[in-house]
């Protein structure tokens, strides 16, 4: 079997790391507060749409709705799934790409063939 | 298990090849298989080829003939090149990147046996009598209406078959993601490990809509389903979008592979570093992007509009400019080198100008209004078959020669490889040239015969006698791998004495572990570098000796994909027979049984033991 090693890490390194972990924290929690925020924004759009407040149209509401999905979206993948972090170009690309496939070919069929 | 050669018995060795999980052996593996079907799909070829070499001829019936074309593009493309390309990749890529396998051994193993059962599922068709006969796109107006098996064949059997390409398309970008040696960074890989890179992302994008699209013809012609039924709502015109959604990046998965095998061979005979490297890696990359935005470029004549057409015809062209720089790149790899002219070079010098005319045509396909004229003509024939042939077969059989002694051990002959090279070369241009006049004189694309005094009669006898050059060529080689087989003078690590990369810095074959210590990559051309500073071994070691892990063979993979080629067979039959849907049911609750005995059953491998490597390493010589 291969060795294992065991790897103390010196004072300074742990202090480092430790505010690292602290920073990622508070970074984390103020991401949550957003998120949750503009669920909560949200929500607010379609219950005065329901309810009739001048200024709340179909025509407004919608495209919010999909802005602030894809913010959520993207909060989501770089403060939670720690895509921000290093080591994720690879995955970065190939996420990137096959979400600009998969918005591109759809909006090719919808011009071209249901239109 | 000991590294020491043993003599086997049959058997022994039988069950060794099909269990193994050893990239080497899996890269034969893939070779041999491919090689088999690109002999099946060469004999359809000479049969359609004798059909047309004179008018009015009656060699094979109309229906036949259909099946002929049908089988040979589809034979060809998924049976035949691309599992010979994966067999390159598998025996050579972790050699590249000073790997001791690939990142998944179990399922490379598992995707070599389902394009082989896929294949295998194909041609049964042929036994069956009942062929798939659509063409190799099954454009859904034909295919739905073709009575019999033959499309449930093509359906199935690449539904599997693709099913393989995919997982060995995933194998190889975790591969070159994560098994690099240290010192190996991107842009010091080997372009046939970029090329291979960019293929394998582009497998991971094409086969996803070939695999949607087959399910959809697969439930229209055997679930009752309407995806592509215009009377039930459906859309005929959804399946060729679908089809080259995936088909055009598929032709680029080809087509790049060999790009990488050429960008080696120049550069090994130039005795000279890869001229604009950076350029080369992004022209592949480029190319591998663009090739998802051009598929239209197929359906002009389908009556898009002319928006449609014309932002596609743009796309089309811009593909020619990252494909130019790559042929300048080649030709200034040349210019100033000290080139020496072996089998391998000379099919790359053959391929430039070859693969330039195909690139034209392209060209001029891709100007809508022209391919308007052009489109379903023998000129569309002319150009595929310049760049498939005059690109990918040329760089099959320039690797066939350049990689033979890394994989086999042995060299082949250089005069008969010459020998085969001229035929083979005059072959194809006598057969393909005149097929582009053919299509400038009105002849269409996949007829079964033709009348009398139409002016088509000499061109097709000519094409018809290039075909059988090709023909003797490929034999040749075929008694040129015999003999050499059967000499089997062995040769050392670098039998071209000019290796540039870790391939040739290890023993021909290499052993099972391929490097006793992983390799420290210095730059580009690491090997080249090392024995220009005077390190005849060609590598340095970057850790000291120890003991290796390795994956034990499995006998799993083979038994799966069995589980799906039966089941198949119940899918085909399961309204017209009793036995159809059980069989269904059994063949794939057989391949679920055995990934969860995978799953379950844990097998962690086994060492190879420092003392052993240390012995190994001795006996010959003590090299790193
Ligand atoms: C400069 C690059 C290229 C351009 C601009 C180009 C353009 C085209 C166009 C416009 C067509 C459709 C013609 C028609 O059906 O009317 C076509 C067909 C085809 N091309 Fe290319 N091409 C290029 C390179 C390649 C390469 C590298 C390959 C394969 C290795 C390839 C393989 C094919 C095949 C197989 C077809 C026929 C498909 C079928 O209808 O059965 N092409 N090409
Ligand atoms: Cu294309």
């Amino acid at each position: 079997m291969a060795e294992i090693e065991v790897y103390k890490r010196t004072p300074a390194e742990q202090a480092m790391l430790k505010k690292r972990a602290k920073q990622s924290m508070k970074g984390q929690i103020m991401m949550f507060s957003l998120m949750i925020f503009l669920t909560l924004i949200s929500f607010s759009m379609v219950v005065a749409f329901e309810s009739g407040v001048a200024g709340f149209s179909k025509y407004f509401i919608v495209p919010m709705l999909m802005l602030f999905a894809a913010v959520q979206v993207g909060l989501q993948l770089y403060y939670f799934m720690h895509m921000s972090e290093k080591g994720h170009g690879i995955p970065q690309m190939f996420m990137f790409t096959g979400a600009l496939f998969g918005f591109l070919i759809p909006l090719t069929f919808a011009t071209i063939v249901w239109w | 298990m000991s590294s020491v050669a043993q003599k086997k018995g049959f058997g022994a060795t039988l069950w060794d090849w099909l269990t193994t999980v050893d990239h080497k052996k899996i890269g034969i593996l893939y070779f041999l298989g491919g090689g088999f079907f690109f002999v099946v799909g060469g004999i359809e070829a000479m049969l359609i080829r004798w059909q047309l070499h004179k008018p009015n001829n009656d060699f094979v019936s109309a229906g036949l003939f259909n099946d002929l074309i049908t089988m040979h593009g589809t034979t060809m493309i998924f049976l035949a090149a691309m599992p010979i390309l994966f067999g390159f990749m598998n025996a050579i890529v972790p050699l590249q990147i000073g790997a001791r396998d690939v990142a998944f051994p179990f399922i490379n193993s598992l995707g070599f046996w389902m394009f082989f059962f896929g294949g295998l599922f194909l041609n049964i068709s042929w036994i069956y009598g009942e062929v798939p006969d659509a063409g190799w796109t099954s454009y859904a107006s034909l295919s739905l209406a073709s009575p019999g098996h033959g499309i449930d064949f093509y359906a199935i059997g690449l539904q599997i078959a693709g099913g393989g390409t995919l997982m060995a398309g995933i194998n190889f970008l975790v591969t070159i993601i994560n098994m690099r040696a240290p010192g190996m960074t991107y842009m010091r890989m080997p372009l046939f490990t970029w090329t291979t890179f960019v293929a394998s992302a582009m497998i991971l994008f094409a086969f996803p809509p070939l695999t949607v699209g087959l399910f959809f013809l697969t439930f229209d012609r055997m679930f009752g389903g309407n995806f592509f039924h215009h009377a039930m709502g459906g859309n005929t015109i959804i399946w060729e979008h679908i089809f080259w959604i995936f088909g055009h990046p598929e032709v680029y998965i080809l087509i790049l592979p060999a790009f990488g095998i050429f960008s080696e061979i120049f550069s090994t005979f130039s005795r000279k570093r890869l001229f604009g490297y950076p350029s080369m890696v992004f022209a592949t990359v480029l190319i591998g992007f663009l090739g998802f935005m051009v598929w239209a470029h197929h359906m002009f004549t389908v009556g898009l509009g002319p928006t449609a057409n014309a932002i596609f015809a743009v796309a089309t062209m811009a593909i020619a400019v990252p494909t130019g720089v790559k042929i300048f790149n080649w030709l200034l790899t040349m210019w100033g080198g000290s080139i020496k002219v072996t089998t391998p070079m000379l099919y790359a010098l053959g391929f430039i100008p070859s693969f330039v005319m195909g690139g034209v045509t392209g060209v001029m396909q891709g100007a809508a209004p022209l391919d308007y004229q052009l489109h379903d003509s023998y000129f569309i024939v002319a150009h595929f078959h310049y760049v498939i042939v005059g690109g990918v077969v040329l760089a099959i059989l320039a690797a066939t020669h350049y990689w033979w002694p890394k994989m086999f051990g042995t060299m082949l002959h250089e005069g008969l490889g010459k020998v085969t090279f001229v035929f083979f070369f005059i072959g194809f241009h006598m057969t393909f040239l005149i097929q582009h006049w053919l299509g400038f004189w009105g002849m269409p694309r996949r007829v079964w015969t033709f009348m009398d005094g139409q002016g088509w009669n000499m061109a097709n006898f000519i094409s018809t006698i290039g075909a059988i050059l090709m023909a003797v060529g490929v034999i040749v080689l075929v008694i040129n791998i015999i003999i050499t087989s059967v000499k089997n003078v062995r040769v050392s690590n670098d039998p071209w004495g000019d290796g540039r990369t870790l391939e040739w810095a290890i023993e021909s074959p290499p052993v099972f572990y391929n490097f006793p210590t992983t390799p420290l990559v210095r730059g580009l051309d690491t090997v080249w570098i090392e024995k220009m500073e005077g390190n005849e071994a060609g590598y340095t070691a970057a850790e000291p000796v120890k003991d290796i892990h390795m994956p034990n063979g499995s006998i799993i993979p083979l038994f799966m994909s069995l589980g799906l080629f039966v089941a198949g067979f119940g899918a085909m039959f399961r309204t017209e027979t009793s036995w159809g849907l059980p069989v269904l049911i059994i063949g794939l609750a057989f391949t679920f049984v055995c990934m969860s005995a995978r799953s379950l059953i844990d097998d962690t491998g086994y060492y190879i033991k420092k003392d052993e490597l240390l012995r190994d390493m001795k006996r010959k010589g003590g090299q790193a």
